[in-house]
């Protein structure tokens, strides 16, 4: 019995030793950084040219800073905000209707489809794309010489080039349009999942009642998928808050037409680029760390009540 | 009869309209792949004309033209990549699958509380620390530091959870005791028979870690500002900024063929276990 003890002690030995590695790295280049932006947010700490600004301590004016509308009277994180929410509302939604859509053809019983290990393999690849590679390409078959203007111009559609990315609605809609083939690939694999992990006998009785296949849908099918969807959805949404290699690279990093496409994270990006304005910078993550919290558990609240 | 004939035919029909459906999307993920494949084949001159997807002759010249240009040094930039990639892709699954060993396989307090912790921290998002980890970098002189994206892989709490249920599923300690009675360290017990047993797991993981290392732009952008240095992504940036122009059309989709052909090859070999690790990976609690 007690030699037993005693070689239980000596193993959890082993236990704290195997998990030091990760809580070492952990602290110092997760952790601390993280308190560290935190700290900072509260810091005046910038570089004007050659000359460094701080840090000194003051309160919360950054976050005022940040709040208080420009010249032009509008504020500009709100702006970005709803610049990435836009963007990100008019890729998600299509990508939601069709990976479900996708998902119920690819998972029918009755249209037994062939061939769904190709198919799946190929609708996923976009999403293990380099989106600056991605995004960059996009540039070039939407640009004034490209293959979109190219082909437009043939159909006898256009006879002159339309420069997409510098029209608002077009620049916001490559965008969203490039996050709609990333994502809706991954999301319809999620779903498939999720249907079949319903059970199957739950669709047979519903069969042998001779139930019409939009009945089984929304009384089966969508009920009992509610916990796949909110999680695809709010991580997607998560995603879509971080928008940043896209529209960074399609706006070269400008956010054009006009700051159209300018998203919060691009925002946090020129704050620590040139300005090395940490002070700044920390407000918007922290800032962008609390709206992405409340839409979560918002967005959670909202689709898990309803029963 | 005519009742079954009509449901066939009805059945047939939809079938049509199914495969038309799920191809027009096939078709669209491939068309993108397709044309940047067919336009780094031309010349700048075939390009500028009319569009068509037949392939140009000048693929080894575009190919030249890129891999010596002056300004954007992508075989640089792959190498630096791919050190990157690998080193970070086997630190992560390395060290997750260890931490996770850990936590599973023995007894010792604060554990609960330990594994609550990493799952906690999970929810963090990683832009959260890039302000605190770009000013510790150039507080400390390290811009410019490949290990500096490397060594942070080593805590990753989303491989490491995905490695503590394979364990769960897959490890009998019947095992690891039969290890320990032959009289191996607990360290080899690992390496030697737990490493073996989470061969799935590790491949998936690794390949997850390589893409989003190999494509991440966000950090290596505020951390690397020598020339030398950059990664592949960066360059595509770069490639953005240059002027348009004046550009080599051709040679500039070589350079984008060249930052995705690693990744769209190792996929094509392996997209199989990829697809099955996306739902298995996030199948959380």
């Amino acid at each position: 019995m007690d030699n037993k003890k005693k070689k239980s002690i000596s193993y959890a030995k082993w236990g704290y030793i195997f998990i030091i590695p990760f809580f070492v790295v952990y602290f110092i280049f997760a952790l601390y950084p993280t308190l560290l932006t935190v700290y900072n947010s509260f810091f005046e700490n910038y570089r004007e040219g050659l000359v460094q600004v701080g840090p000194n301590f003051v309160g919360l004016q950054n976050y005022i800073d940040l709040l208080t509308p420009g010249k032009d009277g509008t504020i500009g994180i709100v702006r970005y905000f709803g610049n990435t929410m836009i963007m990100w509302i008019i890729g998600s939604v299509p990508q939601f209707v069709f990976a479900l859509l996708l998902a119920l053809v690819f998972t029918s019983a009755r249209l037994k489809i062939k061939g769904q290990g190709v198919m799946k393999s190929v609708i996923y690849m976009p999403n293990m794309i380099m989106a600056a590679a991605f995004s960059m390409l996009f540039f070039s078959v939407f640009s004034t010489v490209g293959p979109a203007n190219q082909i437009l111009a043939a159909m006898g559609i256009l006879d002159k080039p339309i420069d997409f990315i510098s029209i608002k609605t077009s620049a916001r809609g490559l965008v969203a349009f490039m996050n709609f083939l990333m994502w809706f690939g991954n999301t319809t694999i999620m779903l498939i999942a999720g249907i079949q992990g319903i059970d199957e006998s739950l669709f047979e009785s519903a069969r042998i009642d001779g139930a019409k296949s939009t009945r089984v849908f929304f009384d089966i099918t969508l009920p009992l998928l509610r916990p796949i969807l909110i999680y695809v959805f709010i991580t997607s949404m998560i995603g879509g808050l971080r928008m940043f290699d896209v529209p960074q690279v399609l706006s070269k990093g400008i956010g054009m037409p006009d700051r159209s496409t300018f998203t919060v994270v691009m925002l946090l990006n020129n704050y620590l680029g040139g300005s090395k304005n940490y002070g700044m910078a920390g407000a918007v993550s922290v800032l962008l760390f609390i709206v992405t919290a409340i839409l979560s558990i918002f967005v959670f609240k909202y689709l898990n009540k309803k029963e | 009869m005519d009742i079954n004939k009509k449901a066939t035919v009805r059945l047939t029909i939809s079938r049509i309209l199914a495969y038309a459906f799920v191809l027009f999307f096939c078709f669209m993920c491939l068309f993108f792949i397709l044309l940047l494949v067919v336009n780094a084949t031309k010349t700048n001159f075939q390009l500028q004309g009319k569009f068509s997807l037949v392939p140009g002759t000048n693929f080894l010249a575009n190919l030249k033209s890129a891999w010596t240009d002056s300004s954007i040094n992508i075989p640089r930039g792959m190498i630096n990549s791919f050190i990157v990639a690998l080193t970070t892709s086997v630190l992560t699954t390395y060290f997750s699958a260890l931490t996770a060993y850990g936590i599973h396989a023995y007894d010792f307090r604060f554990k609960k509380a330990i594994f609550a912790f990493i799952l906690g921290v999970m929810m963090i998002p990683t832009q959260v620390n890039a302000v605190g980890f770009v000013q510790l970098a150039y507080k400390f002189n390290l811009t410019n530091q490949l290990w500096l994206l490397i060594i942070p892989g080593i805590a990753a709490p989303a491989v490491f959870f995905y490695m503590k249920q394979y364990l769960e599923a897959t490890l009998p300690m019947e095992m690891v005791e039969a290890s320990r009675i032959d009289g191996s360290s607990e360290f080899t017990t690992f390496n030697r028979i737990v490493l073996p047993i989470m061969k799935p797991a590790i491949a998936v993981q690794m390949i997850f870690s390589f893409v989003e290392s190999w494509n991440n732009f966000f950090l290596p952008s505020l951390l690397l500002t020598e020339a030398e240095k950059k990664t592949v992504p960066m360059m595509m940036f770069q490639l953005r900024s240059a002027d348009y122009s004046k550009f080599d059309l051709g040679k500039m989709y070589m350079f984008i063929l060249l930052a995705v052909l690693p990744v769209v090859v190792v996929y094509l070999l392996v997209s199989k276990s990829i697809i099955k690790g996306v739902t298995s990976g996030s199948v959380k609690g």
